[in-house]
């Protein structure tokens, strides 16, 4: 029975929203927006439960004094400052609990929660994020050898799409007269962008689109459970 | 010759008392009849604004617009339903606000069984469908099924047998986005397969993620598994857990996980987005042994540089029938591939179709 | 072996220091190679320099701080266009952060346009969640999703969304996305479900996934790719900003791979060589 009503509503619902695409008539078109809100509501609600999660673990690693407990205790004073700050003197345009923290505005210039997320969330975000263009400088020198025929076209696309995609590449060609014009470096680096990478994305994400497709069917009809945690 | 007279008169009669303002109103096709379509052209007079209001059934007069453009279009969503009488009375002004013309129409609005704009999307999935309930059935039956060997799929034992070896933990990343895409449930499907197999094995599992409702379907997916293998009392509540919904806080919070644990396999299934290359390079200097597969085609480039096993695109979402090995599920995906000769034959016929000039079924197939 | 040929390679330490090297110093010495606009570009520049003014636009801000270097230089481009068209701009966001990115654009075009008025020519309906859920209800009903702006002030209030109801009030949509939600989800249900013209800018690594949107059936109008796109708007619009300057420093970044693939092969080739000899 537990694993029963799961199957049933996810048959329902699956068959609802499929039919519901191809009916505008009411109730159809309906029942699909409303189990759109459904799903908003509880996502809403799940955060809470994320949370929640978030707050139990951590302090458990702390409390057993687990293996680097002393991390644990860094995310979850990151976390209590920011919640406490947002709740008590509000956002932005949002007042808190305790008003608009103007004594604190005054002083460091916005509210304490814009002041963090201006000063420390936004410079820890972007810095992981540069950290690509790292990795993918390390990645890109293990990678590209010539080692095949494939891997050798692989090389030689990657390097004209790469300087075809700055300043410096145009300016390297800038020379070619006008009838030579495709071979301008932006200009290939564009044509392989445009026609055999696009190629190449199209034929996966068709494959990938019926792969979803195969996937929801065997969802709705019940023959895949391993979600639910059973076969 | 009176013939063309009288048509000439006709057709200068009809320029003369020719209406200054163009109104109408329709229903718009294929849509549940909540709304309306309204256009008009009074460019002949020089309107300055254009204030268009409704009555319902004869009632009050409701405002629906105001606007200084003399021609154009407006969709009315507001409180439209089937079966009542609207009727809209447009009102052009001078720049004095004077009254220059006025115009009126009158409509019902009616509500579809069937969105023929998408035609060509139900015969395609109809396709679909019956090839994939027709090869499960048949495989029902009995009959055999080839399937091709998937490398990364094939590797899963070795994985964990050297975790298991190791004494580290398996990593499993359910992609970082949430339960409404399907990436993230083939992953989750894979997740029930590999915590199984790690019971068995008693490996441990540890399985960040960060999005809620990801966290409780995974949660679940883990306990069952472990249930299912017998081992409920080595199954531990925590080895599923929540990090932040922040990408890149994730991806600090999952490195620190990779850097600090050393898991001896390392699996990102599901969807990634920039931090795909950052999770596998991080991953790939502790020398863990990855599997990655996602449908992103953008992050596939740097799986594949990075991992040892990739599972591209539609591999992801065939892997948990793959691994099943049960005929119904290997059936779907011999329908899949079915589905996918009669597109790729649409696909040749449409190219030869539209290099010959014939549009058709182009046009048939765009959806809008 | 020729694993075992390809590991014999430079610590990837090094790598990274000329790296960080390569980006930092065009950064703080501006070099001012020459930009070439690219097709895509042009054709987000000529879709909003086309719309009339007066038009209603919303222009979604689905990214967060990390993208903020790639995303945020485009975003000022396209606003300043738009106000010096006075183009009326919704903004919209399907990432939380997207509020603050959209609020700090705005603020940082306000003293160069002292005219536009909060509610009249520019408006912040704040973020929604639930992402192509979202999406599918605004084209039913703005209304019912975003009755309120970002400060609380009630839609009704607000004289730029006088006659908003949905989505086919809406001249077109720019949507600057770093993920999903994001571009690909207006691309689904405002283009293709209701026929709405969208445009948008992505970050350099998730262009290629974009890029197929922009076909013959204009799924996409047009798409601003990375900074590159970023500083091709700038020079299209002939205020060189942010992006401009960024781009020496990509050029000198790519630069620095294209040399360390380069050694990667020699010292490939010449390991394998090597082991040949020994053989």
């Amino acid at each position: 029975m537990k694993r029963k009503i799961p199957l049933v509503i996810t048959f329902i619902v699956g068959i609802v929203v499929i039919i519901s695409e191809f009916i505008p008539h009411k109730p159809f078109g309906r029942i699909s927006g409303e189990l759109e809100n459904w799903y908003l509501i509880i996502a809403g609600f799940a955060i809470i439960l994320g949370q929640m999660n978030l707050f139990k673990v951590n302090l458990f690693k702390i409390r057993y004094k687990q293996k680097n407990w002393q991390f644990y205790i860094i995310t979850l004073i990151s976390f209590i400052i920011m919640v406490s700050c947002g709740l008590f003197w509000g956002t932005e345009n949002n007042p808190g609990l305790f008003g608009n923290a103007e004594s604190i505005t005054s002083v460091v210039g916005s509210k304490p929660f814009d002041y963090l997320f201006d000063n420390i969330y936004q410079h820890l975000q972007a810095t992981m994020f540069s950290l690509l263009a790292f990795f993918i400088a390390s990645a890109a020198y293990r990678a590209f050898i010539a080692r095949t025929l494939e891997s050798n076209l692989l090389l030689i696309a990657a390097i004209l799409v790469m300087l075809g995609n700055t300043s410096l590449g145009s300016s390297l060609t800038c020379w070619l007269p006008e009838n030579l014009k495709f071979l301008h470096l932006p200009n290939i680096s564009s044509f392989i962008m445009k026609f055999p990478t696009t190629a190449g994305q199209r034929a996966i994400m068709i494959g990938a689109g019926l792969g979803i497709i195969g996937s929801s069917l065997r969802i709705i009809l019940g023959i895949e459970r391993s979600y639910l945690g059973g076969e | 010759m009176k013939k063309i007279i009288f048509l000439f008169f006709l057709f200068f009669t009809c320029l003369l008392f020719s209406e200054d303002i163009l109104f109408e109103v329709n229903d718009i096709p294929n849509d549940d009849g909540s709304a309306l379509q309204l256009r008009w052209n009074a460019s002949n007079i020089s309107a300055e604004k254009i204030v268009i209001e409704r009555k319902d059934n004869g009632g009050k007069p409701t405002f629906v617009l105001e606007t200084d453009k003399s021609t154009g279009e407006f969709v009315d969503g507001t409180e439209i339903s089937t079966g009542i009488e609207y009727s809209y009375k447009l009102t052009a002004y001078n720049e004095n606000n004077e009254i220059l013309a006025t115009a009126n129409s009158v409509t019902f609005s009616k509500a579809q069984w069937f969105n023929f704009k998408k035609l060509s999307l139900l015969i395609m999935s109809l396709i679909m469908i019956i090839s994939i309930v027709y090869y499960i059935y048949s495989a029902r039956s009995g009959k055999e099924l080839y399937i091709r060997k998937i490398a990364g799929l094939e590797s899963m034992d070795e994985s964990v047998g050297r975790a298991t070896e190791m004494g580290r933990p398996i990593l499993f990343i359910p992609g970082t986005l949430d339960l409404d895409d399907m990436q993230t449930i083939a992953g989750l499907t894979l997740l029930g397969r590999l915590a199984q197999k790690a019971a068995e094995y008693e490996a441990d599992i540890i399985v960040p993620v960060c999005r809620s409702m990801v966290l409780s379907t995974a949660k679940e997916v883990v306990k069952e598994a472990y249930l299912k293998a017998g081992r409920p009392d080595a199954y531990k509540p925590d080895s599923v857990f929540y990090l932040t919904d922040d990408q890149f806080g994730f991806v600090a919070g999952v490195d620190g996980i990779i850097i600090r644990e050393k898991p001896a396999a390392n699996f990102f299934l599901g969807a990634f987005y920039a931090e795909s290359l950052i999770l596998a390079e991080t991953g790939f200097s502790s020398g863990a042994i990855q599997t990655a597969g996602t449908a992103m085609p953008s992050q596939l480039p740097f799986f594949v540089v990075a991992c040892d096993y990739t599972l591209i695109g539609e591999e992801l979402f065939a892997a948990s029938a793959y691994l099943s090995k049960e005929p119904h599920q290997l059936g779907s995906l011999k329908g899949q591939d079915m589905g996918k000769a009669v597109f790729v034959i649409a696909l040749v016929i449409g190219i030869i179709l539209e290099i010959s000039g014939i549009h058709f079924l182009k046009d048939f197939l765009t959806i809008h | 072996m020729t694993e075992k040929i390809t590991r014999k390679q430079i610590d990837r330490r090094w790598i990274f220091l000329f790296m960080f090297i390569g980006v930092a110093l065009p950064l703080i010495f501006t070099i001012g190679f020459p930009i070439e606009t690219s097709e895509n570009s042009e054709i987000v520049y000529d879709l909003i320099d086309n719309t009339p003014s007066g038009s209603k636009v919303i222009l979604s801000f689905d990214y967060d701080p990390a993208s903020m270097p790639e995303l945020h230089p485009m975003a000022e481009a396209v606003m300043r266009h738009c106000f010096r068209k006075k183009i009326k701009v919704i903004v919209t966001a399907l990432w939380p952060m997207g509020v603050q990115m959209a609020e700090d654009t705005f603020s940082q075009l306000k003293a160069d346009f002292p005219d536009v008025s909060y509610g009249r020519d520019y408006v912040n309906m704040g973020f929604k969640a639930g992402g192509i859920v979202t999406l599918q209800a605004m084209g039913k009903n703005f209304r019912e999703v975003f009755p309120k702006d970002m400060n609380g002030t009630p839609i009704d209030e607000l004289p730029i969304m006088d006659g908003i109801n949905n989505f086919n009030n809406i001249n077109f949509i720019l949507a600057f996305s770093a993920g999903d939600p994001g571009i690909k989800q207006w691309v689904q249900i405002a283009h293709d479900t209701y026929g709405i013209t969208v445009s948008g800018g992505v970050t350099g690594v998730s262009a290629p996934a974009v890029i197929p949107y922009v076909n013959e059936q204009k799924q996409l109008t047009g798409l601003l790719a990375g900074l590159k796109g970023a500083a091709e708007y700038e020079r299209l619009t002939k205020e060189p900003g942010s992006a401009t300057k960024g781009m020496d420093a990509q050029s000198i970044a790519h630069m620095i791979i294209i040399l360390f693939i380069a050694i990667g092969n020699i010292n490939y080739w010449r390991n394998k060589a090597k082991e040949k000899r020994g053989a």
